[in-house]
């Protein structure tokens, strides 16, 4: 077989600088992609290490700590009424339930508001309607927590919780609980709402044409349809009030880092977040070493709880795509 | 019982305010046998009706009937409003915010527009099926259900419905034995035949259908027009179709729509332009537009 004219070598070579170009622009976002999975595998990594190291402390304190200890310092310290780091009293237990005080009356604010503004949104407004609405809605989601924070220590731990409930100035659990449930709903509305749209609506217009209500087509077709994504969006929002730290921090009453073990809304207490907020920034005078190595212990309990809420509403949402 | 007083009324009304027409005699009273086909009385009737979508008019002056047993079909190019002409029959264009329905569209001498009428009740009478197939994601026995159950019909009467309504939409023997598995697992065929069963089971006595066969192939095509024949006997089914052999296959009377530019808004609006004996519009149509349509010339 006859070849045609030989050509030049590097006929088709192209442009080499070019290509060095598009070489340096992938090394580029590569690097990018693996900072934020570097950054975040370091933080997991140090809090980890930085956990088992108070834990290894609480086995083997320091002189120094030792001599400030009432009691002595042992595992024992993880297990007792309340949590005081000044004290040495590690008492988890305290700051677990509270948040999952806090995290419950959130919850119970935030689903249902929530649940009923995505219906609404997506069942009954009117397109124009929606168009104004849906971006406040993603507004409101923008507040600072801290803003919404002081909005429940001086407006609803005293005229709310307050007044209901005849507490002196209302700070509690309930009153940081409430003030986290208003900071959820934008999500878990939002969440919802793309849920129950991705509804084919030809399902709706099945349900209208057997002779349904709205109001039996939403409930019996479109919410079980969308079940899934309401489920992750109850997840995900619970994972976002169990993570909220200024809201808690400002409203739930507790002072000097110290909270009494109660499973009572109406009483002061902390969560997690907002002791960690408080041993970090110092509003607690005195920080033994010890008591630093608290923080990160909390934390990384935090972050296995959270972690895991996550994995199960991806797990949810993963069902969703398969659906439809 | 409301609607039974409401038809009562209607009958009465009726006869001094419906438009005079030859071929077909509002409502009739009740139990009447089978009429002869010449002379079959009108189910839903349309008079002048046209459909608007904000200001502009989809389609204008449609009038016609559909007779009781008989299949009506409408043909004609798409964007010539057969579908917004089907679906002003039971109010689903209620569902699109901006559509609107001048004329009068009456069913059982009552104006479906009227002041008190309930779309809800409207839609339980007249069922519809879709050019999509459109199985609830519930399982078989629960999507033929569905109607029944917000109907208000007594749970004891359901497993006696699924196997009539399943069985007059000739699925029953596909189905039987896995009736609590999902609906989305039949094929587009089964699950066409599963929704025409599911429109059954609310006991209708008009059948609207948009282009039920168009998502299907020939063979599951051929299985929904034998049903038709069947489902006739039962019901009055309007069809909406853009396959011309098969209105010529399945209808007893045929509507022929093109579109046509509109004077007043300087767009194309559909409009019927002939309405007859099917077997008319197919070998001795009156007008021009309908012959080159049926002959191929066009569309």
């Amino acid at each position: 077989m006859a070849v045609a004219t030989p050509q030049p070598a590097g006929l088709l070579s192209g442009n080499s600088r070019r290509r060095a170009r598009e070489r340096v622009v992938h090394i580029i976002v590569a690097a990018a992609a693996l900072t934020s999975i570097l950054v975040s595998i370091g933080i997991v990594g140090s809090l980890l290490y930085r956990a088992v190291e108070f834990v290894a402390g609480l086995a083997d304190p320091g002189a120094v700590d030792l001599a400030e200890a009432r009691n002595g310092i042992g595992f024992s310290n993880l297990w007792s009424d309340k949590w005081a780091p000044r004290f040495f009293d590690f008492d988890v237990k305290t700051l677990l339930v509270g948040s999952l005080v806090v995290t419950v009356v959130a919850m119970a604010v935030a689903a249902p508001i929530g649940l009923g503004s995505a219906i609404y949104l997506s069942e009954y407004a009117s397109d124009r309607v929606r168009k104004v609405v849906k971006p406040i809605l993603e507004i409101l989601a923008g507040i600072p927590s801290v803003v919404l924070g002081f909005f429940a220590l001086r407006w609803i731990a005293p005229n709310v919780v307050g007044n209901v409930f005849d507490g002196a100035d209302g700070q509690s659990l309930l009153a940081a609980g409430l003030g986290v449930g208003l900071l959820t709903i934008p999500l878990m509305a939002s969440i919802s709402e793309d849920a129950m749209r991705s509804v084919p609506r030809a399902l709706r217009m099945a349900s209208a044409g057997l002779g349904a209500r709205k109001r039996t087509t939403t409930v019996s077709v479109v919410l079980p349809a969308a079940v899934s994504g309401l489920v992750a969006a109850g997840i995900v929002a619970t994972s976002r009030a169990i993570g909220e730290t200024m809201v808690v921090f400002l409203a739930a009453g507790a002072s000097g880092n110290t909270a009494l073990f109660t499973v009572n809304p109406l009483e002061r207490g902390s969560t997690m977040t907002a002791a960690m907020a408080s041993q970090a920034s110092g509003t607690d005078g005195t920080i033994s070493e010890l008591g630093f190595g608290s923080l990160f212990f909390v934390g990384f309990v935090l972050f296995v709880i959270t972690l895991t809420l996550n994995l199960i509403a991806d797990r949810f949402v993963r069902r969703v795509r398969e659906v439809y | 019982m409301a609607i039974e007083a409401q038809r009562m009324q209607a009958e009465e009304s009726s006869k001094s305010t419906s438009p005079a027409s030859g071929d077909a005699v509002s409502p009739s009273v009740e139990g009447s046998a089978v009429a002869v086909k010449s002379e079959s009385e009108a189910v839903v009737r349309l008079d002048d009706v046209s459909v608007y979508y904000g200001s502009f008019r989809a389609v204008r002056d449609v009038t016609m009937p559909i007779n009781k047993n008989e299949i009506t079909a409408m043909i004609g190019p798409s964007g010539c409003g057969k579908s917004t002409v089907l679906r002003s029959i039971n109010r689903m264009n209620d569902l699109i915010p901006t559509a609107r329905v001048e004329g009068l569209v009456s069913y059982m001498g009552i104006d479906l527009y009227g002041e008190d009428v309930d779309p809800v009740e409207v839609r339980r009478r007249i069922g519809m099926v879709f050019q999509k197939p459109n199985p609830f994601p519930k399982s078989i026995r629960d999507n033929i259900t569905y109607g029944p159950r917000i109907a208000g019909i007594a749970k004891n009467e359901w497993d006696d419905l699924v196997e009539q309504s399943l069985r007059s939409a000739a699925i029953w023997d596909e189905v039987k034995d896995r009736l609590d598995d999902s609906a989305l697992g039949l094929s587009g065929g089964q699950q066409q035949r599963l929704c025409i069963a599911r429109a059954v089971a609310t006991k209708p006595d008009v059948l609207l259908m948009d282009e039920p066969c168009s998502a299907l192939d020939p063979i599951a095509t051929g299985r929904i027009e034998d049903l038709m024949q069947e489902l006739k006997n039962d019901y009055s089914i309007m069809i909406v179709t853009h396959n011309m052999q098969q209105a010529a296959r399945v209808s007893d009377r045929c509507g022929f729509f093109t579109t046509e530019l509109d004077s007043q808004s300087d767009r194309r609006t559909g409009q019927l332009v002939e309405f007859d004996e099917t077997e008319k519009i197919f070998s001795n149509p009156s007008d021009e537009r309908t012959e080159n349509y049926v002959t191929g010339r066009f569309g």
